[in-house]
């Protein structure tokens, strides 16, 4: 049976991923692109309500009473208590950090959605399976902006090889739980690095880790103090 | 997506009506005015005088042509520079379900800013100069905008009022003459419908919640009602565009009339909202409208000329954003002229 932990895993994921995309609206290159990135964006914001929605009807069958929803668990939870990869909360780079994070997780996140649509928990096969179609389109934008960067200029080639081999080695944590999935993961992003005639990194031995057990990179405080800086300033106010 | 316990607001529906039956209007007419196939020369007089359509291949006036750029130019900029406030509280917004309705509000008037550049196109100018335009000041936004969104309640009364006066503005522009900015319109309208009900329903919230909320409420409401009015722009009197935009019917209703109208929709959406309008001499006149007071014309002039409090921040951020991008467009240029290339 899925745990809490694994859902607030994933659920966090999407979350983190929507807050820092997000951060992109008003500032996309062109205006289509501005609507992409927000639309994307809500996409992993309504993958992240699900997520933790069924992580807090999960914690509250095991309680007694009372317990948490979606908005305690994004608002009042400490930054220990978050289990989203550090990939995730990256801060926002230049537009080449902003596609190839999006290409590396939403890879990731296509095998991933694969896989528990497909297992025993109907809940979480339900979500996935909604989700899958979106993180499709998800992957097809990132590879459409990895070739035009890494295959369009001498500056946008640079650019986007600075940000693979930036975030390369943040990829492993992704696979922590499931490292079978990382082999498929290759096999999508592999060969759209060649065509984008970028260098795929050597797989180096630091392979940042710990969002998965609440360590997070100095950035996550300054993104949660963003985020709850609201919602924790008026206690159990309705909005 | 809305709960049902917001209560209806008086006026909010008949606005809707009248973006439908402009629609209906539309969609029953051919191109061009209804038998209106004279004489060429006056093919534009007729189509005007017939309630027609103009078109883009159609003749027209060069000063209704640039007439109409201007006025579409500064109605995408606006929708484009108003992503900015609203903006500012994504990251913030107090709920999930409250960044999901925030986040897709701002993407939408990206979308209306999309929509009104290309009917701008339609008339022979381009994206990029219009921006260019915008970015160095020739063409304006409209002023509201350069207002900031202090607290999490600015959110709700930029939607409520703001969005608001918007709509009141716009309603009548689905029946323009000219037939790619009134199809625009039409689409725009029903999506500002959508935010105008969001703002009103956030200040909904706030207002029946926590004293510290009310008060945020009111507040927000006591610093966006009068550049609101202003919204409308000057007083018929001192209306520099308004009379021969009336006679080719892109203007319908004058500042005044439309400003009227807004009052007394919003007056009433406040007494259900419990929250009051910052005007003590709100008074129900006996033709049925409500007597205010005007908006500090001074102020709208001092921020149309660029000294309001955001202005130079707004155009920064703009201007920083087209600039960061360069790079990107640059090799999305690049790309294309390679498989182009590739492919001959
Ligand atoms: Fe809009
Ligand atoms: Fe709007």
């Amino acid at each position: 049976m899925t745990t809490v932990d694994e859902l607030l895993a994933l659920g966090d994921d999407a979350l983190i991923a929507a807050q820092r995309l997000a951060e992109w609206t008003t500032r996309a290159p062109e205006l289509e692109e501005d609507v992409a990135l927000a639309n994307i964006a809500l996409d992993l914001l309504g993958q992240a309500r699900m997520l933790l929605s069924y992580a807090a009807d999960l914690e509250r069958a095991g309680l007694e009473g009372a317990g948490r929803d979606e908005d305690a668990l994004a608002y009042l939870r400490g930054e220990r208590e978050f289990r989203n990869a550090q990939l995730t909360e990256l801060p926002r780079g230049d537009f080449a950090d902003a596609l190839v994070r999006m290409l590396f997780f939403a890879a990731y996140q296509r095998e991933l959605y694969a896989e528990l649509a497909a297992g025993p928990d109907e809940r979480l096969a339900a979500i996935a399976g909604k989700a899958s179609k979106e993180v499709a389109y998800h992957v097809d934008h990132a590879i459409m902006w990895t070739l035009r960067l890494g295959d369009g200029t001498d500056e946008s080639h640079r650019r986007a090889q600075a940000a693979v081999d930036r975030l390369w080695p943040y990829t492993f944590e992704l696979f922590e739980d499931r490292p079978h999935l990382r082999e498929a993961w290759l096999a999508a992003v592999e060969p759209v690095l060649a065509e984008a005639t970028l260098d795929r990194p050597e797989d180096g031995r630091f392979r940042p880790t710990g969002g998965r057990k609440g360590v997070h990179t100095e950035h996550m405080g300054y993104l949660l103090a963003e985020m709850q800086s609201l919602h924790r300033a008026h206690p159990g106010a309705s909005w | 997506m809305y709960g049902n316990d917001i209560p209806e607001q008086p006026g909010h529906a008949r606005l809707l009506d009248e973006v439908a039956a402009a629609e209906r209007d539309l969609t029953g007419r051919g191109l061009g005015g209804d038998g209106t196939e004279g004489g060429a020369d006056d093919y534009f007089g007729a189509v005007i005088a017939a309630d027609g359509k103009i078109e883009p291949r159609d003749e027209m006036p060069e000063a209704y042509r640039k007439s109409l750029i201007r006025q579409i130019a500064q109605h995408a900029h606006s929708e484009i520079i108003g992503m900015q406030p609203e903006g500012n509280w994504i990251s913030r917004a107090p709920s999930l379900k409250r960044k999901a309705i925030l986040l897709a509000k701002v993407q939408d008037e990206a979308g209306h800013g999309l929509y009104l550049y290309a009917a701008a196109e339609t008339l022979g100018v381009d994206r990029a100069d219009l921006y260019e335009m915008l970015l160095d000041g020739r063409q304006k936004y409209s002023s509201i905008f350069n207002y900031p969104t202090l607290t999490w309640a600015d959110v709700g009364a930029i939607g409520w009022l703001v969005d608001g006066a918007a709509i009141v503005n716009q309603v009548p522009l689905c029946r323009c003459s000219y037939g790619p900015y009134a199809r625009a319109m039409i689409r725009v309208c029903k999506e500002e419908s959508f935010h105008q009900r969001q703002g009103y329903e956030i200040l909904h919230v706030l207002a029946n919640g926590s004293p510290e909320q009310k008060a945020m409420a009111q507040d927000a409401i006591d610093r966006w009602w009068y550049p609101s009015l202003a919204m409308f722009g000057p007083p018929d009197t001192d209306s520099t565009h308004s009379a021969q935009s009336m006679a080719w019917k892109i203007k319908r209703f004058s500042n005044d009339e439309l400003r009227q109208k807004f009052v007394d929709m919003t007056v009433q959406q406040a007494e259900v909202l419990g929250l009051s309008l910052p005007d003590p001499d709100l008074r129900l006149g006996e033709d049925g409208h409500w007597a205010y007071t005007q908006p500090d014309y001074d102020e709208l002039f001092t921020v149309i000329k660029g000294d309001g409090p955001c202005n130079r921040q707004r155009i920064e951020h703009r201007r920083a954003a087209w600039e960061d991008g360069a790079w990107v467009r640059e090799a999305a240029t690049a790309y294309a002229k390679k498989r182009e290339g590739a492919t001959v």
